[in-house]
């Protein structure tokens, strides 16, 4: 893969498409199946929630998909790209292009202020917004100057939010992004996160425990012991201001 | 079944294994000297004492001109006198076929029918005088080795100005000649220096000394007041010419021995503290971050029931493991580092065995310390350990409050990018920690540039004295003191370019109650080739009333410019003169004190008078020169000045000067210790962050630039402190070499800086190219999933 070819993404194909996804982690008696076959296709600016007990192998697939592992094997195509033929250089190059990540316990960096935080991704990315308006798409235009230690968890879950889009990914990866939230500023988040997707037609991944988030998206993949165990796709979405808790 | 605390213990260990075993190893260096030093100061004062007391060692010397032996028998009745013995003592010249010039030989006399009561032998080999065979000998060993020469040999030597023959039937050695310079020098060299022993009867002969002896040696009972008999003493000889009687503790073998042992006592106190106290730096860095980084799970510990001193031990079992394992480490080191220096110090001096001795209670004691060391590292911990609350562990973890930190000038912060930020943010925020780091690689400087700094200053030394002070090519010194035509002979010999007298001449210094055995030298009016020099390297000036003294000498008698001595000439008429100290002069070797020739030849009465000549010579004659001199008899000794300046490299670099080498390794592997350990810190600690730098795309490059830069700003900021730490401890350094007999000049040698310098930006590239080897191998998943 040249590294333009990151540039020259055929976008008519899904955003994603994998066949018979395996990981296996460890060897002999510590061994562990985490994805035993995932068969699955994601289409482009799609908002898709996955569900499925602890340990059933989410954020393996969404560390797969994103770039921070690999799996151990099967094929998995990114638009035209095959994911799985890259190496750590290429997927660095994807990653900081591409990807927006957010995770359960928010990942900022303490020593930069909020501002600076998506100013660390905006810097380095090819074409980003500004960095105080993508604070301001998650509501935080007032807390900008704020250190990590002077936001509230929900705020400096939007931070990372505004991080993750401020280079306008293609793709974002949300896992558990609620998980350390209560329930009126985890609907805020969702609710900012459900925003981008309509905005800016970003392709959006989110791994949660709360069932009743499915409604708020295009497709509902449910897992269990490392496979797919259903999946739905919604003719009605739901605003993530309706959901109940 | 390990308890479960236990088994953490252990994982905690594996992972920190590499920091572990750095520190187990700047403690096992320090336990290592201590050890070692400890061992050596123990063998070397214990043999020392046995060797003196087995050979029966005099406690007294009185050295006369020549006395009738009756008087023996009175000083045997004084009342506070266990043993008398009067024997002879003279220089002697001994030719070897293959050497040019003549080497400086003393010949001592043993009694022919009996034992000496004191100063025995030790015979190494061959066997004891015959004493109806008057030209047998007993050789010094050390010289005997060095020249090949073995019982059964026959040699010539000059005594008197005739020359011998001699049969060597042994080969021996003597505590009062453990170390054994030429006369004038401080650094022996075997081959250019000899001692011999032969019949009283015999030698009484040579130097028209039948029913007399030249010295008195002397036992007092314990406790005994050795002012007094060395008054007595002087009283009695004064008539015989007395040259001053003095004790075993201004003997100079002795003394040698004695600065050897108290400057390894005073850098046994010095240096392991210092390595110790690194040690427990370090440990204290790493248990504290340990600590900081599982705060939760203590918190949960408690919460479990488990108590703080429970979980304190939990931590202070991990620092004993290191400190033990450490100060194990350490004692095998240090008895193999003992044993190997025991056999350099047998190159120097002589005792006919030296082994090297382990107190057990060292071991003891050095374990002892280390665990204290350790336990003051730890000692932070347990507080730490006790002021958690166990719901502190329930609370998600906050990040550390970055806006109380110094916000930089806006719009100088605006000039950098976001990693340089969290860069200086970092170091901002945790000021403590900062100096810290910074204090800690310093001192790792500090020790590498203080060591080096002695080093040139060793070398200075050298340059100093036979450069300087000494700009001949060779001294020579006469039987006794002649008449100035004698440098003009000297000067009419082929190849000598130019000569200037000097005269020796034994005093002893008196100020207030100190007291000083040593030598005036007195030099022509504006000398060339042997000068005395001020602190800036410029020639003093030496007055005609006056005396001027080095600083060594001014230091032993606290006197200063101005000060008015007392000066007791042991010479010719022994005049005691009051004079005046009218400068101090620098020198680096010995303590001598400086007069004008003239103005002293007057004080003595003796005008135009010189002991001995500096000669500069035109080397291609040197060999044809060197064979006129030897064939003098007025000449007691020719002097190669290249050759005492070899004798002196070599002591500094194969001989006790060698453990400065050890010193510098070991001070280079805690300096790169020290600045490894500080990066890794610095790694573990924000590995979270650099995993998340990595998952937003940064490149492996970047992500390093924040954790490098840091290290980067540290390194720099250390450099300065440890210039400044570096002074303080070559400053401590050479005050503990330093002694009346030779002095390190605490003088900055920039070059020592800078190589200290480089070698702490070596470390820090070093380390830094370690943890960017993991850092590239950071698993960004795993990294993420852990909390803080
Ligand atoms: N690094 C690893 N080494 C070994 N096994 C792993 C590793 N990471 C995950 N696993 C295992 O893989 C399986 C799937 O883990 P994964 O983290 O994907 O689960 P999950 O669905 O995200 O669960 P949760 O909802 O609890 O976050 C689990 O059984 C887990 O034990
Ligand atoms: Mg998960």
């Amino acid at each position: 893969m040249s590294d333009s070819a990151l540039q020259n993404l055929d976008l008519s194909l899904p955003a994603f498409a994998m066949q018979g996804l395996t990981k296996v982690f460890g060897s002999g008696p510590s061994r562990v199946e985490a994805l035993r076959g995932v068969d699955l296709t994601i289409p482009a600016a799609e908002l898709v929630v996955l569900l499925g007990p602890s340990g059933s192998g989410k954020s393996t697939l969404l560390n797969i998909l994103g770039g921070l592992d690999s799996a151990t094997s099967g094929s998995l195509s990114y638009f035209n790209l095959d994911l799985a033929a890259m190496d750590e250089r290429q997927l660095t190059q994807y990653r900081r292009q591409h990807i927006g990540f957010v995770f359960q316990f928010y990942n900022l960096m303490p020593s930069l202020t909020a501002l600076e935080n998506v100013q660390l991704v905006t810097e380095i990315a090819e074409s980003p917004m500004d960095a105080a308006e993508a604070l301001a798409m998650v509501g935080l235009e007032n807390r900008q100057h704020h250190f990590p230690a002077q936001l509230s968890g929900g705020e400096q879950q939007r931070v990372a939010i505004a991080r993750a889009i401020a280079k306008r990914p293609r793709v974002l990866f949300c896992d558990e992004p609620t998980g350390a939230l209560d329930s009126k500023t985890g609907r805020t988040v969702l609710n900012v996160l459900q925003e981008v997707n309509r905005e800016l037609g970003t392709t959006i991944l989110i791994v949660t425990h709360a069932a009743s988030t499915a409604a708020m998206a295009h497709r509902v993949i449910h897992f269990a012991d490392g496979r797919i165990s259903k999946e739905v796709e919604n003719d009605q979405v739901l605003s993530a201001a309706d959901i109940d808790w | 079944m390990l308890a479960s605390l236990d088994q953490k213990l252990l994982r905690d260990l594996w992972r920190v294994r590499g920091q572990g075993l750095a520190i187990a190893v700047v403690m096992a260096f320090g336990v290592m000297l201590m050890v070692m030093m400890d061992g050596l100061i123990n063998s070397l004062s214990e043999t020392k004492r046995s060797y003196y007391e087995r050979y029966r060692l005099a406690q007294v010397f009185a050295p006369v001109k020549r006395a009738p032996k009756h008087l023996l028998q009175q000083i045997s009745d004084w009342p506070d006198v266990t043993a008398v013995e009067g024997r002879i003592n003279g220089g002697a010249l001994i030719n070897l076929p293959d050497e040019t010039i003549p080497i400086r030989a003393q010949a001592v006399s043993l009694p022919d029918y009996r034992a000496p009561r004191l100063n025995d032998v030790y015979l190494a080999e061959g066997r004891r005088l015959d004493p109806t065979h008057k030209n047998e000998i007993l050789l010094l060993q050390g010289f005997a080795n060095a020249r090949g020469i073995k019982p059964g040999d026959h040699l010539t030597a000059t005594l008197n100005g005739t020359r011998r023959s001699f049969h060597v039937v042994g080969l021996a050695q003597a505590p009062e000649f453990l170390y054994t310079p030429a006369p004038g020098e401080i650094v022996p060299d075997d081959k250019r220096f000899a001692v011999f022993w032969m019949s009283e009867d015999a030698l009484a002969a040579a130097l028209d000394m039948d029913g007399a002896f030249n010295e008195v040696l002397l036992t007092l009972p314990l406790g005994a007041n050795s002012a007094h008999i060395l008054h007595q003493l002087d009283q009695l000889l004064m008539s015989y010419g007395a040259l001053g009687a003095y004790t075993l503790d201004d003997h100079l073998s002795n003394r040698f021995i004695s600065e050897e042992i108290q400057q390894l006592a005073n850098s046994n106190q010095v240096v392991p503290p210092v390595f110790m106290g690194v040690a427990a730096f370090l440990l204290y860095i790493v248990i504290s971050r340990m600590v900081q980084s599982e705060r939760e799970q203590i918190g949960l510990l408690k919460a479990f029931g488990y108590t703080g001193w429970e979980i304190s031990l939990h931590y202070l079992k991990f620092v004993l493991l290191i400190a033990i394992l450490g100060a194990l480490l350490g004692c095998v080191l240090g008895v193999l580092g003992g044993r190997g220096l025991s056999g350099v110090y047998q190159l120097y001096y002589k005792f006919p065995f030296l082994l090297f001795r382990l107190d057990p209670a060292t071991v003891i004691s050095s374990l002892l310390v280390s665990i204290m060391v350790a336990c003051t590292g730890a000692a932070w911990v347990v507080q730490r350990v006790f002021a958690l609350t166990p719901a502190q562990a329930m609370r998600p973890p906050t990040p550390t409050d970055f806006s109380t930190s110094l916000r930089f000038g806006q719009g100088l912060l605006a000039k950098f990018d976001q990693p340089t930020r969290m860069v200086l943010r970092t170091l901002n925020r945790h000021p403590l920690k900062t100096l810290m780091s910074i204090s800690g690689i310093a001192l790792g400087m500090a020790l590498s540039a203080g060591m080096l700094n002695v080093l040139s200053a060793f070398d200075r030394t050298l340059a100093f004295s036979f450069e300087q002070v000494d700009r001949s090519d060779l001294n020579v010194s006469f039987v006794e003191p002649l008449g100035p035509d004698s440098l003009y002979y000297l000067a009419r010999l082929p190849g000598v370019l130019a000569v200037e007298g000097v005269r020796d001449v034994p005093a002893i210094f008196h100020f207030g109650r100190e007291r000083y055995r040593g030598a005036v030298t007195a030099l022509t009016p504006a000398p060339q080739l042997f000068r005395a020099l001020d602190k800036h390297s410029q020639p003093i000036a030496l007055p005609q009333q006056g005396i001027v003294l080095s600083k060594a000498l001014a230091g032993q008698l606290k006197v200063q410019t101005g000060d008015t001595l007392l000066v007791d000439i042991r010479q010719g008429r022994r005049p005691k003169l009051p004079i005046q100290v009218a400068a101090i002069a620098e020198t680096m070797t010995g303590a001598p004190a400086y007069m004008d020739l003239n103005a002293l030849n007057r004080l003595m009465f003796e005008p135009g008078r010189v002991s001995g000549a500096h000669l500069r010579i035109d080397m291609h004659y040197a060999q044809d020169l060197y064979a006129k001199l030897k064939d003098m008899p007025a000449i007691a000794s020719v002097n190669l000045k290249n050759q005492s300046r070899q004798a002196m490299e070599k002591m500094m670099d194969e001989g006790a000067g060698a453990t400065r080498y050890v010193m510098m390794i070991i001070a280079a592997v805690i300096t790169f210790g020290i600045v490894y350990n500080s990066a890794r810190i610095a790694f573990a600690e924000r590995a979270r962050d650099l995993a998340s730098l990595r998952v937003m795309g940064l490149t492996k490059s970047e992500a390093a630039f924040v954790l490098l830069g840091e290290l980067g700003i540290i390194t720099l900021l250390a450099i300065p402190l440890g210039c400044a730490f570096g002074y303080g401890l070559s400053a401590l350094i050479s005050a503990g070499f330093s002694n009346d007999l030779y002095q390190v000049p605490v003088t900055v040698v920039p070059t020592a800086y800078g190589s200290a310098a480089i070698a702490v930006l070596l470390a820090a590239l070093g380390s830094g190219f370690l943890i960017k080897r993991d850092l590239d191998r950071l698993d960004l998943v795993g990294a993420l999933k852990t909390r803080e």
